[in-house]
């Protein structure tokens, strides 16, 4: 719950950018912060697991592993330190997809480095979304841009794959090229919407919205069947 | 914390399938008036100063529209704005960022300044999908009808037939850039039913739909030639001297400083209101959805349309706790998904409007039929596992994997456990009063998307926001476009902040005291009040 009540149940010891407090149990990552009294502003959007702005590195107690989460879905608990990675760089490709006239070979133009995954796994280890990034990468690769597609839909665009890649490359802008192009360029245009186009183009429905748009307010409810 | 969901699931009832009672155009009324958050009288407030003078609001909505600036008076503005440009777009949503493209692309200077980073917003968190009437015997005229009996009659039909009929033109631009709709075995574009719909009409990117046009877009926004300045809210919009809108002053986030920028045109897509907690519900929306383009709008003389009506999303997940206000999208009702009351029967028919759902649901729980959680809130079952034993096992993993790894997330497997729901504060139905170009009252001030108001009447259909900020979104670039080319020069030294001025002593007729909130509030703040 973002509002804030007077939670008096269990609490847990953490750590917040180095600094260590007590939070309720159940807390989110960001509700910790929030109970503490921070301003989050840089690493926050959605609170709702989709929009990728809270990408956060956190370890547990007597625990050397390094780990990662979204802030607004991961619940705190005791011995939990974290601290927020607000952005991480990356560098984008700047191109037009329309444009695209070999998306495949265009790839290793906008993002050579892709081809240079040392197979290592990690970005895969760290994704939130559990995707498979190491095998988007290849099937990028090997210009399987479908696959990619279907393996990369729930990503969240953290970059969190990124922080971890040991071949320096942004594998979910990587995966969004690919998933663009697929789209753009390989997918046939959907025939249902070029028939529905066609028929509106040749002004099919012109004349009865225009017909509905010149009624009166109570001819319209009639017309339409309004019944509240 | 999996006990604690294992042991409020051992309470489920036994659901009873038999049919739920069908309401007559009466017993709908009544049901609305009776339950629905807009036309209860607690928590209102009438309106004493601006453009809705004397109209009845939530409360909240009152304390943004009637408050004071962010910037303090005796208010001036700088020599030399820090911008100079064509297009100012105020948002980076759905709308703001369709309206800077389309605008760059007519080789405009465009500036775009937003919240937080460009997409943090509405847009990225919508599920369900977009409107488009692509079926055989569906057409745009059906789309129309649907949309004006879901929005009680109250839409304005000028803008509703521009949005039916350039929608699948939009779709188009849309599939053009590469963004991946589901697909039907013939390759075309897969339609779903969304409530209050007479044809299945909603094409969507499984339940990813806003999040994967928001990647898209934002990748095609950063590749544009567009000025963009994020953690940059807009706070005041900037009077020229015959009353026109010639730029805005912004807030920047981290030096603390305002930001004067000056532009021939203005397109404000500031998107809703959710994080104002009206009634005190819970909310689907982003972090900065405050309406402060209402505020700022409002402090310079716009009408509003439509203020008090607001859609409460019938299923806003409210336990466990900590997920409360998150959506469980009304497709999983058009794919079949079921509510229970505690006694385990069903109440209402889940596919009517989002506001008769939403009644419902409200009515159960206040008649003591609601389902209790260990924090004492109330709620109902929405059951999906009917889904997977309609349509084949592996639909609902298939059709909605990011609820499916959201809710697991937290213990809630929805392929074999009832989500517990309760409406959440989703959409703002009206807003700043607007044309089928989207120009307002004020030349030089356009609007597009959630902050606009009139298309939607007083109750929203699924899939209808979308299709809006890109059909309006273009709309309001190309009329800015040509607006801005066409604007006879101005001088920066004609520009004022004296609409303030003009509303803050309006406002001291009534409280004397000046102890008026103020606004925009940007964000809300969550933080322990005793910390």
């Amino acid at each position: 719950m973002e509002t804030q009540e007077n939670k008096t149940g269990p609490m847990v010891r953490v750590s917040i950018n180095g600094r260590e407090y007590h939070v309720p149990q159940g807390s989110t990552m960001v509700q910790a912060m929030w109970y503490t009294g921070h301003e989050v502003i840089h690493g926050i959007g959605c609170l709702g697991g989709v929009c990728g702005a809270c990408a956060t590195v956190y370890r547990m107690e007597g625990d050397f592993r390094l780990r990662n989460a979204l802030a607004c879905q991961t619940l705190v608990a005791e011995g939990m330190s974290f601290s927020m990675l607000d952005s991480y760089p990356i560098q984008r490709a700047h191109y037009d997809v329309a444009a695209l006239t070999d998306p495949k070979e265009e790839l290793f133009t906008f993002y050579p480095e892709s081809a240079t995954c040392r197979n290592c796994n990690a970005c895969t280890e760290v994704c939130p979304q559990g995707i498979d990034v190491r095998d988007a990468v290849w099937r990028a690769n090997f210009g399987d841009f479908k696959a990619v597609a279907d393996l990369t839909m729930s990503c969240v665009m953290c970059g969190l794959c990124v922080s971890r890649c040991i071949a320096e490359m942004a594998p979910h802008e990587i995966a969004l090229y690919a998933r663009r192009a697929y789209g753009a360029k390989e997918l046939p245009f959907p025939p249902n919407l070029r028939h529905r186009l066609d028929e509106i183009h040749g002004g099919a429905f012109s004349g009865e919205l225009k017909r509905l748009e010149g009624l009166s307010p109570e001819e319209l409810k009639k017309e339409c069947e309004v019944k509240s | 914390m999996a006990e604690i969901v294992d042991s409020f699931y051992q309470g489920v009832p036994s659901f009873d399938e038999s049919q739920p009672p069908a309401l007559s155009p009466e017993e709908r009324s009544r049901l609305l008036s009776a339950f629905y958050p807009d036309y209860r009288p607690e928590g209102k407030a009438t309106l004493k100063v601006g453009a809705n003078k004397g109209m009845v609001v939530p409360q909240e909505l009152a304390n943004i529209l009637e408050s004071r600036s962010r910037i303090p008076a005796p208010r001036s503005l700088p020599d030399h704005p820090d911008h100079d440009v064509d297009i100012l777009v105020i948002g980076g949503g759905g709308a703001g960022i369709t309206a800077a493209l389309f605008a760059a692309k007519e080789g405009r200077s465009v500036l775009l300044a937003t919240k937080l980073r460009v997409g943090d917003s509405n847009t990225v968190m919508a599920e369900g999908g977009i409107q488009a009437a692509l079926g055989e015997g569906d057409s745009p005229v059906e789309h129309f009808r649907d949309t004006f009996r879901g929005g009680h009659g109250e839409n304005d039909p000028a803008l509703l037939s521009v949005l039916v009929a350039e929608g699948p033109e939009m779709v188009e631009w849309l599939v053009s850039r590469g963004i991946l709709f589901d697909r039907d075995m013939q390759g075309g574009l897969s339609l779903r039913k969304g409530g209050g719909t007479s044809r299945p009409r909603l094409i969507s990117a499984k339940d990813y739909t806003g999040l994967e046009l928001v990647r898209v877009l934002k990748e095609d926004l950063m590749n544009a030639p567009v000025e963009i300045l994020e953690f940059s809210p807009a706070v005041e919009l900037i009077s020229g001297r015959d009353g026109s809108c010639v730029g805005a002053v912004l807030y920047d986030l981290d030096s603390r400083k305002n930001v004067y920028v000056k532009a021939k045109t203005v397109i404000l897509s500031t998107g809703g209101a959710g994080r104002l907690h009206l009634g005190g519900f819970a909310t689907s929306n982003h972090f900065g959805a405050t309406a402060d383009g209402l505020t700022m709008a409002y402090r310079m003389g716009l009408p509003l349309v439509h203020p008090e009506s607001f859609q409460f999303h019938p299923t806003g997940v409210i336990f466990p706790s900590e997920m409360a206000g998150m959506l469980i999208t009304e497709a999983v009702r058009g794919a079949g998904a079921r509510m229970y009351n505690r006694h385990g029967r069903r109440f209402v028919n889940e596919l009517e409007t989002r506001d008769v759902v939403a009644s419902a649901i409200i009515r159960e729980c206040a008649e003591g039929r609601g389902v209790e959680t260990p924090s004492g809130a109330r709620g109902v079952f929405l059951d999906l596992v009917a889904i997977d034993r309609d349509s084949g096992e592996g639909t609902v993993a298939k059709r909605f994997p990011n609820i499916v790894k959201l809710m697991n997330r937290h213990h809630v497997d929805p392929t074999k456990r009832p989500i517990l729901v309760y409406p959440t504060l989703h959409y703002q139905n009206g807003g700043i009063k607007s044309d089928a170009r989207a120009r307002t009252s004020v030349a030089g001030l356009l609007v597009a998307g959630e902050v606009s108001g009139g298309l939607h009447g007083t109750n929203r259909l699924m899939g209808n926001s979308l299709l809006e900020l890109f059909v309006f979104g273009r709309r309001a670039a190309l009329e800015a476009v040509a607006l801005s080319r066409d604007r006879p020069a101005f001088s920066w030294k004609e520009s004022t902040l004296s609409h303030i001025d003009r509303f803050e002593s309006e406002l001291l007729k009534f409280r004397p005291d000046q102890a008026f909130p103020m606004a925009p509030v940007l964000f809300p703040d969550y933080r322990r009040k005793d910390a």
